[in-house]
């Protein structure tokens, strides 16, 4: 199994999690999270003077799979949070040790 | 005699100036800091308006109302001696206890205003020692001098409603309240923008309408002369807007919610002391000066002087109260919508006695505040700790946080 963790732009997540629906993604969490890549921070201007905002708004978008989908999901994450300009985030994919339904005690890919 | 008419709308006045304050003031105040600092602003425009009225029952109403010498009144009316329910107040169709009030309420907005200099870093101990005894050294005589019948007033200086009384005074020891303090760590590089925007604009929304008891209230009398100061009042703070908004859409290609409402702020600020002299044209011209030069003031106070002034209450409030009693000499001819110049008395003559009264008030304030400052400091200290100021005063002053969200509120 994989835990794929992309960090995106946050408008982007509502096209993201369709098409994650769509290609059988059964459950997932998003956070609100900050933080800057190449993109670095940005500036707001209040009454003329410049505010330095290091750290950029993104959601933090965590999913697991199993290892035969992990490459086709990240490709769909890739692909519809995209937007071509600098900040669109990144993708991190780990191996997945193993999974525990809480509820039911299942253990593994069934409790995906 | 009691004029029914007048003392309804001397109530609603009060009402009205007493709710630019709270929550007025407060809010506009509020939503310009850190999250972190959130509690203590409201905390201090709470905690000064009552201390205020306690101070003003106990005499400052009377150093400022009372008696007739030039430089500050006396003490026959402390503790409000002596105050019957059905007396008229002197020169008024209203009752004693309406005028005190009235006035009372002023006395409370003007150091709250200074507020805005010393956030997110004073001591609250500091605030309270400061903001009283600025009241009977400062407020209380300068009232007199304008409004309570003192040397300024007997001069023929026209202050409607404040400009010299409240602005002036505020605005001048608001800088030096934040130059005796210091720079907020990581000012003007690192500092973070404020907090909640919106809720600026709540609070200036609130003072916007409260002015109009400011203005219009000053008045006295349900009359010509409240109805025209709220006009001018409405349309200065109306043309002071749109000039803000437009000079940052110009410069930085967004028209900021933050300005624009501080245009509005500016353009109240500044037709205070001319809402009762006035016309329509005046509060155009004044609408747009004012909001230029607050605008040009904010920068040069922060930017090119560095002083952190916090919320520009020197920049807004004190350039705008000076510009708009400057401004009240040439814009109160006849010919321009005003009403006139006493007899002998000539835009220039006028002009010279404004700006007389800007210039002592401004040294008497400032001097008076440098003095208060250092009693304070050494009393009671004037800053709070490094690390309290990097943990916010919300939790570390009065031990309560602003916003408790985290976990959708649920606890932790």
């Amino acid at each position: 199994m994989k835990f794929i963790v992309a960090i995106i732009q946050p408008f982007r997540m509502d096209t993201v999690r369709e098409a994650l629906n769509d290609a059988g993604v059964t459950g997932l969490t998003v956070s609100e999270v900050r933080g800057y890549g190449r993109q670095r921070g940005h500036k707001e201007v209040y009454r003329g003077a410049e505010y330095t905002i290091n750290y950029v708004p993104k959601l933090k978008l965590e999913v697991a799979v199993d290892d035969d989908k992990a490459e086709e999901i990240s490709e769909i994450i890739m692909r519809t949070a995209r937007t071509g300009k600098i900040g669109d985030g990144k993708i991190f994919v780990f191996d997945l040790q193993s999974v525990l339904r809480i509820r039911t005690g299942e253990v593994g890919p069934q409790a995906l | 005699m009691i004029n029914g008419a007048d003392t309804a709308w001397m109530l609603t006045s009060t009402v009205l100036v007493l709710f630019m304050t709270l929550p007025g003031l407060a809010l506009f105040y509020a939503g310009l800091v850190r999250a972190k600092n959130v509690l203590s602003v409201l905390m201090h425009c709470i905690a000064i308006t009552a201390l205020v009225s306690v101070l003003w029952y106990a005499g400052a109403y009377s150093l400022a109302f009372s008696g007739s010498g030039p430089l500050v009144g006396d003490l026959s009316q402390a503790f409000l001696i002596g105050l019957e329910r059905n007396a008229v107040h002197p020169g008024t169709t209203i009752p004693d206890t309406v005028y005190i009030m009235y006035q009372m309420t002023f006395a409370i907005i003007t150091p709250a205003l200074i507020i805005g200099a010393y956030v997110e870093r004073i001591k609250f101990s500091a605030v309270l020692l400061f903001s009283g005894l600025w009241i009977f050294v400062v407020y209380a005589p300068v009232a007199h001098w304008v409004w309570g019948g003192g040397w300024l007033a007997v001069m023929g200086v026209k202050d409607f409603a404040g400009g010299i009384v409240v602005h002036t005074t505020a605005g001048i020891s608001a800088l030096v309240v934040a130059v005796a303090l210091g720079k907020r760590d990581g000012f003007p590089q690192h500092l973070q923008p404020p907090h909640a925007p919106w809720i600026v604009m709540v609070g200036a929304a609130m003072l916007w309408v409260g002015w109009f008891g400011f203005n219009a209230g000053s008045a006295l009398t349900a009359g010509g002369d409240a109805g025209m100061a709220m006009l001018v009042t409405h349309m200065a703070a109306a043309v002071a807007s749109l000039t803000w908004m437009g000079i940052e859409w110009a410069r930085y290609g967004k028209p900021s919610l933050v300005g624009t409402v501080t245009g509005t702020i500016a353009g109240l600020a500044t037709i205070t002391p001319a809402s009762g002299y006035v016309g329509p044209f005046g509060a155009l011209v004044i609408g747009i000066a004012s909001a230029a030069i607050c605008y040009g003031a904010v920068q040069l106070v922060k930017l090119r002087f560095k002083i952190d002034d916090a919320l520009d209450v020197f920049a807004v409030h004190g350039v705008g109260g000076m510009t708009g009693t400057l401004l009240t000499a040439p814009l109160m001819a006849v010919e321009l919508g005003g009403v006139g110049y006493g007899d002998g008395v000539t835009m220039t003559s006028q002009f010279v006695v404004q700006v007389i009264g800007v210039a002592v008030t401004l040294v008497w304030s400032g001097v008076a505040s440098v003095i208060l400052v250092k009693i304070t400091q050494s009393l009671v200290g004037l800053r709070v700790r490094h690390d309290v100021e990097t943990q916010g005063l919300d939790l570390t002053t009065h031990g309560e946080a602003g916003y408790n969200l985290a976990f959708g509120g649920t606890g932790q």
